[in-house]
């Protein structure tokens, strides 16, 4: 054995200094970069940004005069939003299972639960980042219009509407968020998402005007119900425990139960 | 160093990995055998947390792989290196790894120098990669944390043979440092030429263990006369059972010395002495693919 081998052996003999450990604060802005780095995630994260302008400007040329005012920029802003976000949260979480990434992403943070607490953070900092740019868009269109139509300039939203539209947009990124949890697959979960916003609601509201007992009782059952009520301005106190109820059956249950499966699945 | 301990993983009545117990040791090149479906992989993917056992435990550098407080600076791992995201650009991917760990963003071009990315590859998006490229990226993802444990399934798969070259090389640079360096493969040759120590499995056993000299020693010696008949005689006299090959040759599990030994003493000039090198692992290997082959006739 020639004296460089036995230094180099001596070299990777020494004993290591105890590396630290991985910060949540890096795990977040991993997950966020991973949201952003590929093609398709860099144009859906466009997509807020375009479909606000588009929206904005629809407004501008179809809405009669009467009608350019803050809420109607902020409603039809808020359509595109309702789909986009959900889809963001969705495949943050799927990718790693539909592209098998989740193999690498594992094996350096053997804890689950942290990098989804991760891709959480991110998802919903993402949200407000996103509910922030619509309405500064929502509000240039307001501006716009109004120069535009020549009518007075109405800001019948207050900082408080616009709190609570934020907010029910997160809670519908958060359903996508479950769902991608749960089922770890991007097309299912994304038909997932739209059964559970679309096709439940629909079939709740048929429900809730064919059936007396059920429509005393629907805010308690159905989520989206008592999210929309968020657009509607304040809360009252039964509406926030509809909201609540709701939101733990259909949000916090499905996720926990999502989790433990995470945890306990074989990532292949 | 990687301590694997009675290691079971069953699915529902299948038994993938059975009550399987081995160590890989720094400063060796410790090669995992086995035919596809074997339990390798489970194993590998055990031994990283992604899996977890019926029972039975792995240790890497004394620790559970959870309890690592930044992994990919203790172990490199590549499971597959098909299983990235495919819209990412190949640097992206090192990149992330790179930040994972905390580490300086110049090791990511250290590392696509070192694996033969060039520039223009590590910019393309990795659905574009072949599998020798995704094998390098992967390689660089699993060595970008210096490392003192390397576990690696199938690296050589979808290589040139200039890749497989110098995959060898980089494998054997490593243990020769130190370093642990446990590997997969269900081809024999590819293995036998770098691994020091030698595990196969089979079924989700281990059907045989030990240093790849003891292990090819066991195979005996193959030797040749200008009759093989009248070779064969002689040796049997001189109490070495053998077994008389079509084209001539005389294989036995004596060892090479007493068979030249014996000719010598019975008068008949050798024209072939040598050891049966892997030949008898072979036979082994080959039988235990034969359950999983189709061609079964061929084993």
């Amino acid at each position: 054995m020639s004296a460089i081998t036995v230094e180099r052996e001596a070299s990777m003999a020494t004993p290591r200094t105890e590396p630290a450990g991985i910060p949540m604060t890096r795990l977040t802005s991993i997950e966020l970069r991973k949201m952003f780095d590929t093609r398709s995630g860099f144009w859906l994260m466009a997509s807020i940004g375009i479909a606000a302008v588009l929206a904005t400007g629809a407004v501008i040329l179809f809405a009669a005069d009467s009608d350019i005012t803050f809420n109607s920029f902020a409603a039809a802003i808020g359509v595109p939003m309702t789909i986009i976000l959900p889809m963001i949260a969705i495949l943050s979480v799927t990718g790693e299972w539909s592209q098998r990434s989740g193999l690498t992403t594992f094996t350096l943070v053997p804890h689950r639960g942290r990098v989804i607490g991760a891709k959480a953070i991110s998802a919903v900092g993402v949200g407000v980042v996103s509910m922030v740019i619509a309405f500064t868009i929502g509000a240039v269109g307001n501006l716009l219009g109004a120069a535009v139509t020549g009518n007075d300039l109405v800001w019948d939203l207050s900082l408080a509407n616009l709190f609570y539209i934020a907010v029910a947009n997160v809670l519908g990124m958060l359903m996508g968020f479950m769902l991608g949890v749960l089922i770890r697959n991007s097309p299912g979960a994304i038909v997932g998402y739209f059964v559970y916003s679309f096709l439940v609601p629909t079939l709740s509201g048929l429900l809730a005007a064919s059936q007396d007992w059920y429509h005393d009782v629907q805010g308690w059952f159905d989520f989206q119900f008592s999210s929309s009520q968020l657009f509607d301005g304040a809360l009252t106190g039964q509406e926030w425990a509809h909201l609540g109820v709701s939101g733990l059956i259909w949000l916090i249950i499905p996720l926990t139960v999502g989790l433990v499966l995470v945890m306990r699945a074989e990532v292949k | 160093m990687i301590t694997i301990e009675s290691l079971t993983k069953r699915y529902g009545r299948f038994t993938a990995v059975d009550d399987v117990t081995f160590t890989a040791s720094p400063g060796r090149v410790t090669g995992f055998l086995g035919p596809n479906g074997a339990g390798k992989s489970t194993t590998m993917r055990v031994m990283v947390g992604l899996t977890t056992p019926t029972s039975g435990e792995v240790r890497v550098s004394g620790r559970h792989y959870s309890d690592l407080p930044n992994p990919g600076l203790e172990v490199g791992v590549l499971l597959d290196a098909s299983a990235q995201h495919a819209g990412r650009t190949g640097r992206e991917i090192l990149t992330i790894a790179q930040r994972t760990m905390g580490l300086p963003r110049r090791r990511v071009d250290e590392m696509l120098d070192r694996v033969s990315l060039s520039e223009n590859e590590a910019g393309r998006r990795v659905r574009n990669y072949s599998l020798g490229m995704r094998q390098r990226l992967g390689i660089a993802t699993a060595l970008i944390g210096e490392p003192e444990v390397l576990i690696l399934d199938e690296p050589a798969n979808g290589l040139d043979p200039a890749g497989i070259r110098w995959m060898r090389d980089l494998l054997r640079s490593y243990a020769d440092q130190g370093g642990t360096v446990l590997l997969s493969s269900h081809l024999l040759h590819e293995i036998e030429v770098i691994a020091d120590d030698l595990v196969l499995i089979g079924n989700g056993r281990i059907v045989a263990q030990g240093t790849k000299a003891e292990l090819l020693h066991a195979a005996g010696t193959v030797v040749r006369s200008a009759s093989g008949k009248l070779l064969a005689q002689a040796l049997e006299a001189g109490g070495i059972s053998v077994t008389l090959s079509p084209d001539g040759s005389v294989r036995t599990t004596a060892d090479p010395a007493r068979v030249g030994q014996v000719a010598l003493g019975a008068g008949i000039a050798l024209t072939e002495l040598k050891s049966a090198d892997g030949a008898g692992l072979e036979e082994m290997f080959l039988e235990l693919t034969a359950e999983t082959q189709r061609e079964g006739a061929a084993a």
